[in-house]
């Protein structure tokens, strides 16, 4: 049942640079931020391969990566301050460029519309605007990299007073820093033009019959990050005009006096150092539900499609969703526990981060239920949506050590937390990614993926992540310090160095196996095999009303009306396995 | 809860996935309870209370993790499509989803309280009397201990006196009670069971103060003076690390704890110290 296109009817033909680059057409906006998140993954992964390299082998001198970075090896040596610019960017990048953009920019835009059944978003044209404040933000950040006098050095966290008084502290940084501040300015803004249309579009132009409590997860997933963005992203934006105010202004928001550098004590008084960690955290714990929130309402939608069984306790998938959003807002000082903050904060901040973790663990228990008595199709989307789990599981618990504020002494600022955060905000929402990619990708090109590249490339990710991230546990357990250049600099890190080559090995094996991804991905738009049918995947939701790929306008001449839920999979006594939303009750059977 | 209209199927992608779950439990159990890699060793008292509250939820979390990786592998092994049956349709349980939703809340506050007495011992109790105190002022790429020497008395410091190198944490000399006080750079010395007060300071930037060996970890935050205690129960030589990113050089800015046998010990070296001190001057 091919739905006629739909362009003919309600839009003009557009030329070619209306329609595919300055276009207001949300999915093309959708595809737009893909490349470019895709386009930043490469960068940000390229950088945490210099990291792994420098320490795998701190000080054997490596003549190849001298002559393709001259300034930044000197003798063969990584520079210090070069394996700083590298953490800092990486950490940037990968947060905000690729995961923020790719989960809610990319997935987001595209999925909006055509599963609320609409037409395009509530403001086209403000969603075009997002797009090209977030580019403009990628094309600052990137800059930051090869300016002359530095990248940034703060981390990707740019804690006060380092990043405030970067001149000072590296004679080399000072537009890097300031570039950087710039970046994350535009993206805010770009974040919140978007936050805006998603949470009016969702609210307002759901078509005739579907209720809130009938929405795909990945609807909901997104409508609450908006609304957590729209919260969130404010705080970072005052913060980060503050701390331009500090460097640029004379200003003393973070500088408290007293300080000592360069050989004399500076004029600044009155500011305080933690008010940068209060308001960065405020935003950043959000952050991370910003990041995973969207990974778990896509990769529970496609788990539900493959599995041929409704998600098991829709309802409570949707509470715990807002409860997890309204309670990132109150556990942002378990990052502060050894910071100076009140030791009794420390005590409040335990509680609502033990809290937090029921509503993850609800989650997890419905995607068991999901599974459990399923009819599995392992299609490569199924596939990663069911790594996710396993992922996001192994990074939620190591999480719960570090909530726990008397473990966290310890381990504050050790490779446990890099591993927890990897695993839980990063490869989590990343195969959430693939697994929307592999699954939507019909709908976008019209073509499938290579599904044996696909599996391929699954299992080896699979492998390879835990290879890469799960020994960083234990490397934290050692002691192990986040964020330094040199290991062997410590004699109780030595025993440590075994693990840390196998992690830069294995991280490295899988890097290369990203690029069966990308070669899948680029050839497939060209040459995949061809969708011929509307919904290939046998999937209940709006978007699968759309030809493959959707037209302008998405829908035909009128717009679906939704009768039941997005779950209806192996109905007993339906036709098929699957019932999409418009069918009226009773006429599965027919 | 019935399993759908037929046995479901047992696939190779879904043995595989489970054979994986299995060898990511096996390698957890390696990691965790063969421990190739582990803390490093205890010399402190509190110590063993921080390793305590780590094992107890190691054992909350390893149970959860082998239940969840291995039910996960199971079902997905166990249920594959063999395209003619169809899934059990079922998705709700209100009393299963009570009972697992209690029962974690149920975990998350009794692992609450036992974190939170071990957090109150450390912050909300003082060193007790006899504590020896020591002023740790941190910079840019190094640690500086400041003693009072044998008059138990710190002289007075501001950051204007500061001279790097010459007087690295602003000792007013003048002061009498500055006289016989000992500033060392890297060099930090304690006594075996005997209370040590540090009180940290920062010249430019948050620095951290990290002795893994004792688990102690606590900022040092410029504007701030923040006191922490700990009580060395080994004798020996520990290292200091900077666990919070402080600039290029922040990987090489480490520091050696020096425990005592006694406080004997402790009094020559400070004595040498003084010597030393006041030769150079």
């Amino acid at each position: 049942m091919q739905v006629e296109h739909a362009t003919e009817h309600a839009h003009p033909q557009l030329g070619f640079w209306r329609k595919y680059v300055f276009s207001t057409d949300h999915k093309v906006i959708g595809l737009q931020y893909l490349i470019t998140a895709m386009t930043m993954a490469i960068v940000g992964g390229l950088l945490s391969m210099l990291m792994r390299l420098q320490l795998a082998w701190p000080s054997v001198a490596n003549l190849t990566m001298a002559k393709i970075f001259p300034v930044a090896f000197h003798d063969g040596i990584m520079e210090p301050g070069f394996y700083v610019s590298l953490v800092t960017m990486h950490g940037t990048i990968m947060v905000f460029f690729l995961f923020t953009a790719v989960l809610t920019g990319a997935f987001g835009n595209f999925l909006i519309p055509l599963q609320i059944g609409a037409r395009d978003m509530a403001f086209p044209f403000l969603n075009a605007l997002s797009y090209w404040v977030f580019l403009l933000s990628c094309v600052v950040i990137l800059s930051a990299l090869f300016v002359v006098n530095g990248a940034p050095l703060g981390g990707w966290t740019a804690y006060a007073p380092l990043s405030a008084l970067g001149a000072a502290v590296d004679p080399r940084e000072g537009v890097g820093m300031t570039l950087w501040i710039a970046a994350l300015g535009l993206f805010t803004i770009s974040g919140l033009m978007g936050g805006l249309n998603y949470v009016t579009t969702i609210l307002t132009m759901r078509t005739k019959g579907l209720s809130m409590m009938r929405l795909p997860l990945t609807q909901w997933s997104l409508l609450i990050t908006a609304i957590l963005g729209l919260l969130a992203f404010p705080v970072l934006l005052a913060a980060a005009i503050l701390l331009t105010f500090d460097r640029a202004g004379g200003t003393s928001f973070f500088i408290p006096a007293g300080i000592y550098l360069g050989n004399h004590v500076l004029t600044n008084s009155g500011g305080h150092p933690l008010l940068w960690q209060h308001l960065f955290w405020f935003f950043g714990h959000p952050e991370v539900y910003i990041v995973i929130l969207p990974a778990m309402g896509m990769a529970s939608d496609i788990l539900s499609t493959f599995c041929r069984k409704p998600i098991f306790s829709y309802k409570m998938m949707v509470y715990s969703m807002a409860s997890i959003a309204g309670l990132s807002f109150v556990v942002w000082g378990h990052h502060m526990f050894v910071s100076g903050m009140s030791p009794f904060l420390g005590t409040v901040f335990t509680m609502t981060t033990l809290v937090i973790a029921v509503p993850s663990a609800v989650k997890t228990f419905n995607w068991l239920g999901t599974v459990w008595g399923a009819r599995i199709r392992f299609t490569s989307a199924a596939l990663f949506a069911i790594g996710f789990i396993s992922v996001f599981v192994s990074g939620g618990l190591s999480g719960i050590f570090l909530g726990t504020s008397a473990a966290d002494i310890y381990l504050q600022d050790t490779y446990f937390v890099v591993a927890h955060f990897h695993l839980v905000m990063a490869i989590a929402p990343l195969f959430a990614a693939f697994a929307g990619i592999y699954y939507w990708f019909p709908k976008m090109f019209g073509r499938f993926m290579n599904e044996t590249l696909g599996k391929i490339h699954f299992w080896l990710t699979l492998i390879g992540v835990y290879a890469v991230f799960f020994p960083m546990h234990v490397l934290g357990i050692t002691g192990h310090m986040r964020r330094i250049y040199d290991p062997l600099f410590y004699d109780f890190l030595k025993p440590d160095q075994a693990l840390n080559v196998f992690i830069s090995v294995s991280a490295f094996a899988l890097a290369g196996v990203q690029l069966v991804f990308l070669a899948n991905f680029f050839v497939s738009v060209f040459a995949g095999k061809r969708v011929l049918e509307n919904n290939p995947w046998h999937a209940t939701t709006l978007e699968w009303e759309t030809p493959c790929p959707t037209g302008h306008g998405n829908f035909g001449d009128e717009l679906p009306v939704v009768h039941r839920w997005a779950f209806d999979y192996s109905v007993p006594g339906a036709k098929n396995d699957f019932v999409p939303q418009t069918v009226p009750p009773g006429a599965e059977k027919l | 809860m019935a399993d759908g209209n037929g046995p479901g199927r047992v696939t190779i992608a879904g043995v595989a996935f489970a054979a994986l779950m299995l060898v990511l439990i096996g390698v957890s159990v390696w990691l965790f309870i063969w421990r190739p890699w582990w803390f490093p060793e205890i010399a402190s008292v509190r110590g063993a209370d921080i390793d305590g509250v780590f094992s107890a939820v190691l054992i909350v979390t390893g149970i959860a993790f082998i239940a969840v990786q291995g039910l996960l592998g199971y079902f997905v092994a166990r249920y594959g499509t063999n395209g003619k049956e169809h899934a059990g349709y079922w998705h709700d349980n209100p009393k299963a989803e009570a009972g697992l939703l209690f029962g974690t809340a149920f975990f998350m506050i009794i692992l609450v309280f036992m974190g939170q007495k071990v957090w109150a011992s450390i912050y909300f109790t003082d060193a007790p009397p006899g504590t020896m105190e020591v002023q740790v002022t941190a910079q840019q790429f190094a640690w500086n201990f400041h003693y009072p020497g044998p008059d138990g008395v710190f002289g007075r410091t501001d950051p204007k006196l500061i001279d790097n190198g010459a007087n690295d944490v602003g000792l007013d000399k003048t002061d009498p009670a500055a006289k016989d006080d000992i500033v060392v750079t890297n060099e930090m010395h304690a006594v075996i069971g005997k209370p040590v007060k540090v009180r940290l300071r920062s010249k430019d930037v948050i620095h951290s103060f990290f002795l893994p060996n004792m688990r102690v970890k606590q900022d040092a935050v410029p504007g701030m003076s923040i006191g922490i205690w700990f009580e060395p129960t080994k004798a020996g030589k520990f290292e200091l690390a900077c666990a919070e990113l402080c600039g290029n050089g922040h990987y090489r800015m480490k520091a050696t704890l020096t425990v005592d046998k006694t406080q004997q010990d402790l009094d020559n070296w400070e004595k040498q110290k003084l010597a030393e001190q006041s030769g150079g001057n």
